[in-house]
Parts: C-alpha cells; structure tokens; sequence
C-alpha cells in the first residue's frame, strides 16, 4: 500500500498539500490539526518536526518551529501524538518534513521504524544530500515503506532533475523560485512559467508539486496550471497566529484555498 | 588522493567530518565552487593577483617577533606570529582577498558575509571596497552591540550590516542569515564564509587561504631558530580559521605539537562555554558533519563566550578530525583566565590582543613546554574592538 501514489492515481490534478509545524501554536495541536486538514480536503498533509536552525525556512516557519520547540516539541513526543492516527486519518498521505541533525542524533533506523509505525509515508530532508540518501539512507527508508520526497530549484541541472526523477517514487517537490519558505515571488513576469513549462516538458516519471511562496486561492490554481498541484506552509501557519480554536482555524483556510 | 589532514576526500571528508549538507537551492553554487576552486587558485594568473595584495596590501609577510619576556615568564621560547599587524587588525582578511578574487573569477557581482567579532565582516568589506562589490554583512544582534566598533568600521567601507535577530543573535544566527540571503540569490551572489566551516569546500578553501600563516612561519623559523619545526604551534578556535591556517604546514610533522584552544566562558561545565572539543557530539551545522553542541534531541544550543569570535556551537571538520584523532591536543580557556592574559601580554610585550587571541595566550602555562622548546603562538587579533570589554573589566585585568 503506498497512500501518496493512491492520492496521484485518485485525483490527477489540482492536489492540495498542507504543511504545519508539529506541536505550534500548542503542542497538542498536532493531531487536531492533522485531521481537520484532512477533513476539510487536503490531499496530503506535511508535518513540519521543528529544528533549532531551520536553514532553508523564512521568518514565519523559523518562528512556529521556535515555539513548538519551546512548546516542548520533539521527535518523542510527536511519534507519541500520532499514534493511532491511521484509525482516524486513514487515508491521506503523511510527510514528515525537517532537518538532518534530530533524525541523525534520534538514529536513521530508528526514525524510520518509528514514523513508519506512526503512520508516515514519505520524508523530506532538504539537507540531506543525493549521494549520501543513495549511500546510507535509501535502503532503510526502502525497508519501512517510506518514500523520499526531493527539492527542484530552477537552478537545478537538467540532468541531476533526471537523477532526483529515478530516485523518486512520489512526487516531485519544485521550488517556485529563489528564496526560502514564504517569500513572495519576485520573479521577472514569465520566468516562473517557463521553469515551470521547461519541467513539464521533461515528462518526468512523477507527478509534481509546486511550493514556496503559494498562500492562498489564487496562488494555488496558478501554480496548479504547470504541475499536478501545490504545497501551502507559511500562509497556513499564518493563520493559526493566536487563534483559540486551531482546528477551526485549519478548515476555514483550507475551505478558502479550495473555494 | 590519499586523503590527509591537509588534504580532505573529493567528497569534503576529514575522516568522518566534513561533507557538504545543503539544501538544493545551494547545490548548484557549492557545486560550481568545488569544481572551480583548485585550478582558479592554481592559475598564475590567480596567485600573481593574491600574493601582490597580500605583500601591498594587507603587508605580508607578518612578523614572527620573539617575546623575550613572555618567554623569561614561561621559562620557555615564545614567538609570536603577528597577524595581528595585517590590515584591519587579523589573519581574516587574507581569507578575504583570495575569496574576492575567486568570486570575481566566478562572476559574481554581490558579496555576502557572516560576522561574529566583526573582524571578518570588516575583513569583506575592506575587500569589497577594494574590488568595487556589493558587500553585506550578517551579524547578530548581540554581537552587534558588543562589537560597535566594528560595525562602524564596515559601514565606514561601505558595506550593508544588517542584524540577525533569530535565536541567540550571534554568529550562528548571523551565519544561518548569510546561508539564507545565498538561497534567495543563487545567481549573482558569492557567500565569503570567514572560517573553516560550512559545506565542502568552504572548510579547505579557508584553510588554504590562510595556510600562508604557517608557510611564512616555517621560513622565519628557520631564520630565527635553526630549525623549521618548532615544538609547539598554539592558536584559538572558534571556527577555526586562524588555527587551520597556523596548524597546515605543520599538519604532516608529527613532532609539531599542535594545542587549539577554546572559550570555556565561565567554566567548560557551567551551562555558559563554546568549548565544542570538550561538549559537542557529531552532528550536522551550517553543511557540514562536525562536532557541535547540541541536546540529546539534536537541536543546536546556545554557546557562551566573552569573546564574539569564539562564541559558536561548532568546528570547522578539520579540527572535529584533529580533536578525534588526537592530532591536536584541546584546552579550554574561561572568560576570566583570557582577560588576564590581555594584561600580560600588554605589560610584557607591549601588544594588546584580541580577546579572542587572548584565549590561545592563556594556554602557556598549561603547555608543559621546557626551556629550550620552540613555541609559536599564533597572535590572530589586536584589540582595539575589545576596548570597551577591556574597560569594562578593568577590575579583573589590572
């Protein structure tokens, strides 16, 4: 059973995927969260384990990943929260998004067995490199069913976007421009579209998902003219700042992507 | 190759540290560095341009100056390498000049900086000035304020400093804001990392660069003492630049001693030291594999240290493998044992260091070194940017 492949075959264009930080705006909001998100009809949902210094992330998710860790936020602990969660959640896909050094120091096998159990389908490590995920990575993730999810920047060689395609079995994550996570696209007017286009044109082996800098409606039904969807992160974290009932909160911002 | 301590694996590796741990919108920059940075260096052209602005520009090369009464004080032999009489006061701006020359070999027409103490970033800026290049410079807040003068310095040469307000607001911060202006501009911008840190080949870049420290070194000492090895080569590490460059020629002479000397801060257990040897488990920072402090969870922690260059969480791979292998011997220095060294060696020799400095003059008496062994302290810094630490402390230096 691989639930991120079955989302792609189910619905073959204009997939939502949701990003949050576990364990923010309290720490356990996670669950509730995870499913009002599914509920409301996200088709995949990331799950964002907070790190000390996120390298690759903007003001807004640095800032959630500082409070869920203050919250008490850990790879423990959110293992703990998602237990059982596939009786209620059965269905969409769950990514674990986040950085190297936690899952090395929880130990690699260790994380898979453990997010495996928990429900996981597929991971993202944005600094985890090609060559070391072949090296050391791939066969444990292989052994617990768990799916790597790489970054395309446009910057990335037609030939190394080739290599990430045959390593790939879920989708493939294209950076919409230059920036970390939440920036506004400051692109020439046309120089997104033909990344975009120059992609697509590769017929590549899986399906793919455009992130950063996609927040709200209008930005995601543009982004999902060129790919088979889009990833929403700062925007949704945005509007979980000081709300009372985060749950609530998830499905009236979803309710407003899809609209 | 053989891989060596001089000479790290294609990959980045000094034994199990080092590597290149980033993010895919740093691939393509890293990538174009590591394939280009051997032979742009090697080009006569290249080392014509470096070695003229390291002679006319920064002055070198720096004295190696017998400290007679420093030595009479340790009943030893003490040489003091003067990076401190470089221009804008360190060894970092010979990291500097060969960084910009490289950078202007890439094509690069914008300049980014981290800055702890403010020596490197002075350092980009000055070069910047120079070449006529958009330089800014990240800094942490706290830093900011401690180091004043320097940020003065770096707008007086033009540069943008702007302030790392995440986390701890030192050099980690200012060094994950440095890494994420290079993720938003991928094209025009060059990213001079001021120490032997960050993701290969920034650790042995740095390293060569400053590796004319020990290169002069070996010629004076030859001059100087009859031989070119002495028995003790000593410097501070905060990343470890300064080291990296007084430890490369030395690196392959196992009779060479070489003593890297951290911040302990107020004591290397208390809760508040950068002493990375001694605390740090293996782990990922800013690209590369090294030893860094860390929590059982794998979240970066907070370092302390009186001195703004010293005060980060890691090491540079090379002295993660030098610490690992025992090539080097570690000591720990705390804030209070580095300001009295600021007051010995002002009063006998007449040269106030950096606090930084400080810490690497601290160290003498715990050398063992007898009276006829050769002892060459790496003087990084001088310390007119401490002044006002200097002021405050007073109490504890006089």
């Amino acid at each position: 059973m691989n639930r991120i492949k079955d989302a792609f075959e189910k619905k073959q264009k204009n997939l939502l995927n949701i990003y949050f930080t576990a364990g923010y705006p309290r720490l356990h909001d996670t669950v509730p969260i995870l499913k009002a998100l599914s509920e409301s009809g996200a088709d995949l949902i990331e799950i964002g384990m907070p790190f000390s210094d996120p390298l690759a992330d903007g003001p807004v998710i640095q800032a959630s990943s500082t409070v869920a860790l203050q919250n008490g936020m850990n790879l423990r602990v959110l293992f703990e929260q998602l237990q059982g969660i596939r009786e209620s959640v059965p269905e969409t896909p769950i990514l674990l998004m986040g950085y190297l050094n936690p899952v090395m120091q929880f130990g690699v096998d260790n994380f898979c067995r453990e997010a495996a159990a928990a429900g996981a389908d597929g991971i993202i490590l944005p600094d985890l490199p090609l060559d070391d995920y072949v090296a050391e990575y791939q066969d444990i993730f292989r052994r617990h069913n768990l799916r790597p999810v790489f970054l395309i920047t446009p910057q990335t060689a037609p030939e190394r976007i080739r290599r990430i395609d045959e390593l790939t079995d879920s989708f493939l994550y294209l950076v919409s421009g230059p920036g970390t996570t939440g920036g506004a696209n400051t692109q020439a007017e046309g120089v997104q579209e033909a990344y975009f286009q120059r992609i697509e044109a590769m017929n590549l082996r899986n399906p793919r998902l455009i992130g950063f800098g996609i927040g709200d409606k209008a930005s995601f039904q543009n982004a999902c003219q060129y790919a088979e969807g889009a990833i929403i992160g700062s925007a949704f974290i945005r509007a979980l700042d000081g709300v009372d009932d985060a749950p609530a909160a998830a499905k009236r911002f979803v309710s407003s992507v899809l609209a | 190759m053989k891989p060596t301590y001089q000479q790290p694996t294609e990959r980045g590796y000094y034994g199990q540290f080092g590597g290149a741990f980033i993010p895919e919108m740093l691939y393509p920059n890293v990538e174009e560095l590591r394939q280009q940075y051997l032979s742009i260096m090697a080009e006569p052209e290249f080392q014509q341009e470096y070695q003229q602005l390291l002679r006319d520009y920064v002055g070198r090369p720096t004295p190696l100056f017998e400290a007679k009464r420093l030595s009479a004080k340790y009943n030893t032999r003490i040489y003091l390498k003067r990076e401190d009489l470089c221009h804008t006061g360190a060894h970092k701006v010979n990291n500097t000049v060969g960084q910009i020359l490289l950078a202007k070999r890439l094509g690069k027409t914008r300049i980014i900086a981290e800055t702890g103490a403010g020596q490197h970033g002075v350092a980009t800026a000055t070069v910047c000035a120079l070449m006529g290049m958009e330089c800014i410079v990240y800094m942490g807040e706290i830093d900011m304020e401690r180091q004043k003068p320097n940020v003065y310095r770096m707008r007086l040469l033009g540069a943008e400093v702007r302030a790392a307000m995440s986390g701890s607001r030192t050099l980690k911060d200012a060094t994950n804001e440095a890494i994420r202006d290079w993720i938003s501009n991928p094209v025009d911008t060059h990213y001079i990392i001021g120490s032997v840190v960050g993701p290969h080949p920034y650790p042995d870049l740095v390293a060569r660069l400053q590796a004319v420290i020990s290169e002069e070194m070996r010629k004076q000492l030859l001059e100087k003492t009859g031989s070119e090895l002495p028995q003790y080569v000593v410097a501070c590490v905060g990343g470890g630049s300064n080291a990296a460059g007084a430890f490369y020629h030395f690196l392959e002479e196992p009779s060479v001693q070489l003593v890297a000397v951290e911040a302990a801060g107020h004591g290397i257990y208390s809760g508040h030291s950068a002493a990375t040897s001694v605390l740090g488990t293996p782990g990922v920072i800013h690209g590369s594999r090294t030893l860094l402090m860390q929590d059982e969870d794998g979240q970066i922690t907070e370092p302390y240290s009186i001195s703004a260059g010293l005060d980060y969480p890691g090491i540079g791979p090379l002295h993660a493998f030098l610490a690992d292998s025992k090539r080097a011997r570690f000591i720990s220095i705390e804030d209070e044992q580095a300001l009295k060294a600021v007051a010995e060696c002002s009063r006998l020799e007449g040269i106030i260091p950096a606090l930084e400095t400080a810490h690497a003059l601290a160290a003498l008496d715990q050398l063992g070194a007898g009276p006829d062994d050769v002892v060459v302290i790496n003087l990084s810094g001088r310390g007119d940017k401490d002044l006002e630490t200097y002021i405050k402390y007073a109490d504890a230096i006089m």
